[in-house]
């Protein structure tokens, strides 16, 4: 990459309290890229976005965006960032041009060129029709659109987005990512994407993932998917863990239990294949044969299961914030 | 000469050359912008705030409705038994004396309703926003204190309007010094109530602090029972900021009979100075709390 970093986290470590968020976090993010945060909830990414939005202290480590380190010349980041929380930032007792006239107002916009980004933005996103009613009766998946917006209207250079795609139904969040490379492609607008949907992860440039506060890897979707080598397997059957217990005892292999079906990698997929259609055939429902997921590189890669430990962290972190 | 001057000593030419004129007009400029930067989200915050507030009405019941409520019923109720205290006007009923301590309340009670919305923004998420702006966190305490303060004001104004019906009457220049020394009230009670909230994460902690500390102040300031001369209470009474509130207001309304110093009653200088001292210190306190980058904004 020839043009300057758009992000450069280094070293970065958090604490809260006893608990530690984030150790050792280092990865840049080039300009126009878009760049996922994958891992559960409670894996630190959530962590690191507060601190890229300027709303957590940098405690250890050093976070530049555009240039401008978030410790010291936080006003200067705050003016060239755009953030999308998890949960809305809306006025629910405003309508939707009133919040996003007050968004502009605190960005220093006003009169005709706020009034002008307004209805672009709304046109874009096709909230027009939606302008004059209050946040409190829009659905989640036009909330969400109003929030989005919001984020958008100082033309800011670096979009943070944490869990964009929550309440939005299948056809809306492949019209936000639609939105999102649009906006890089025109606008050379940098985005990160805070989330914990693989499906999401997958359609970033590149990502990293965070579990238990460390970077677990980094790299391009297919880099990472494509580091596991060979393929994966997954098995429909009656009873997924006698199974399993049988595969294990038979072929060395390690089997995993994901959602009531068992998952494994093997570098040989076919022959592999044939020989477990030959040994246990009867009863198995049905065999898939394909490419690893994310999710195989997160198992791999963390050494356990991208759900179990999720609720488990999830309620040590909020435990660590009382 | 000047062309020769101009040859010889340039440097004598450089305070007004263009490239000076040119720097200081983007310093006006830049002096102009940054004052856009500051009050352009001052002014949002606060009509935010009173948008708000028009739209949720049972605020304003909340707000004037139980004040007036007391004034009524404990004017009624505890008519009998007070005693008019020695620097009364001759003929005080109770409810007359009651009437500042009413307006008081009135402003306190709007301050807490407007201040504990930043517990609810923080929990709605919308304060992330706000705090994610390129605003100084002066301009967001003031935004939030302007709007609670202007609606404190509007509502107690409205009650004093009563003050006929307990005998006062007010000159013109007589209602606007009570107006602007109760606008100074609401600002101190609103930054009181900032200061309390912004740390907070539930509303039911407000309420606690509500009950064992605001509404004491109230009761303890003189505006509910005249304070006596000699006791530990006539001192929790002298010490109160509060007194100095109600005690302001109260000369105010007065300003034409000349009320004698008394415990409780301090004079106008002492009431105004004490006032200003209890808000500067409620504003420096809140722009201190909002000040913090702490985990507890990112919640």
């Amino acid at each position: 990459m020839t043009s300057p970093p758009a992000i450069v986290v280094e070293n970065l470590s958090h604490r809260y309290g006893e608990r530690q968020a984030l150790s050792q976090v280092a990865f840049t993010v080039g300009p126009g890229e878009i760049f996922g945060l994958l891992g559960p909830n409670g894996g630190g990414k959530s962590t690191l976005f507060r601190i890229m939005a300027t709303l957590l202290p940098v405690q250890e480590g050093v976070v530049q965006l555009l240039g401008s380190d978030v410790r010291g010349a936080a006003a200067a980041v705050r003016r060239k960032i755009g953030v999308t929380f998890q949960s809305p930032s809306l006025d629910r007792k405003l309508t939707v041009r009133e919040n996003l006239t007050h968004q502009g107002h605190l960005y220093g916009l006003r009169g005709a060129d706020l009034r002008r980004r307004i209805d672009e933005r709304l046109a874009r996103l096709r909230l027009s029709d939606r302008a004059g009613d209050r946040v409190e009766s829009l659905s989640g998946g036009l909330a969400r659109r109003v929030e989005i917006a919001k984020g958008l209207l100082h033309d800011p250079q670096i979009l943070l987005l944490d869990e964009p795609s929550t309440g939005l139904d299948p056809g809306a969040r492949r019209d936000l990512w639609d939105y999102f490379h649009l906006l890089r492609e025109s606008a050379g607008v940098t985005l990160v994407v805070a989330t914990h949907l693989m499906e999401e992860a997958d359609r970033c440039d590149r990502l990293a993932i965070l579990d238990a506060g460390r970077l677990a890897a980094a790299g391009t979707p297919t880099e990472l998917t494509n580091s596991l080598g060979g393929d994966c397997l997954t098995i429909r059957c009656g009873d997924a863990p006698a199974l399993s217990r049988a595969l294990a005892e038979q072929f060395a292999v390690s089997p995993r239990l994901v959602a009531g079906q068992i998952r494994l990698e093997t570098p040989h997929g076919r022959e592999f294949l044939d020989a477990v259609i030959d040994a246990f055939g009867g009863q198995i429902e049905s065999i898939t044969l394909g490419r690893p997921t994310l999710e195989d590189v997160f198992v791999q890669r963390t050494g356990h299961r991208f759900w179990s430990d999720a609720d488990d962290e999830t309620a040590s972190a909020a435990a660590a914030r009382k | 000469m000047p062309r020769r001057r101009c040859v010889h000593q340039p440097a004598m030419l450089t305070p007004v050359s263009f490239e000076s004129v040119q720097a200081e007009a983007a310093r006006m400029t830049s002096r102009v912008s940054s004052n856009t930067a500051f009050w352009l989200p001052v002014w949002t915050l606060a009509v935010r705030e009173l948008v708000r507030f028009f739209r949720q009405r049972t605020r304003v019941v909340g707000a004037v409705g139980q004040p007036l409520l007391f004034w009524v019923l404990f004017g009624a109720g505890l008519h009998g038994s007070f005693a008019p205290p020695p620097w009364a006007p001759p003929n005080m009923t109770y409810q007359e004396y009651f009437f500042p301590g009413v307006a008081v309340l009135i402003v306190l009670f709007t301050a807490i309703f407007s201040t504990i919305s930043i517990i609810e923004d923080r929990r709605e998420g919308f304060l992330q926003g706000v705090l994610a702006a390129p605003i100084s966190r002066l301009s967001l305490v003031l935004g939030k204190l302007t709007g609670g303060a202007v609606l404190a004001e509007l509502q107690a104004g409205l009650f004093l309007a009563l003050a006929p019906l307990v005998g006062l009457s007010l000159t013109l220049p007589a209602a606007l010094a009570v107006l602007a020394f109760l606008l100074l009230l609401a600002f101190t009670l609103t930054a009181l109530g900032f200061l309390i909230a912004w740390p907070l994460d539930s509303t039911q902690g407000f309420h606690a602090i509500m009950s064992v500390f605001l509404m004491p102040m109230w009761l303890l300031s003189g505006a509910f029972f005249p304070a006596g001369e000699t006791g530990w209470l006539s001192w929790v009474i002298r010490l109160n900021p509060l007194t100095y509130g109600v005690a302001g207001l109260r000369r105010l309304l007065y300003l034409d009979r000349e009320l004698p110093v008394a415990t409780g009653l301090p004079g106008l200088a002492t009431c105004l100075a004490a006032t200003c001292l209890f808000c500067a210190a409620c504003v420096a306190g809140s722009v201190w709390v909002a000040s913090r980058r702490s985990s507890h904004d990112a919640r």
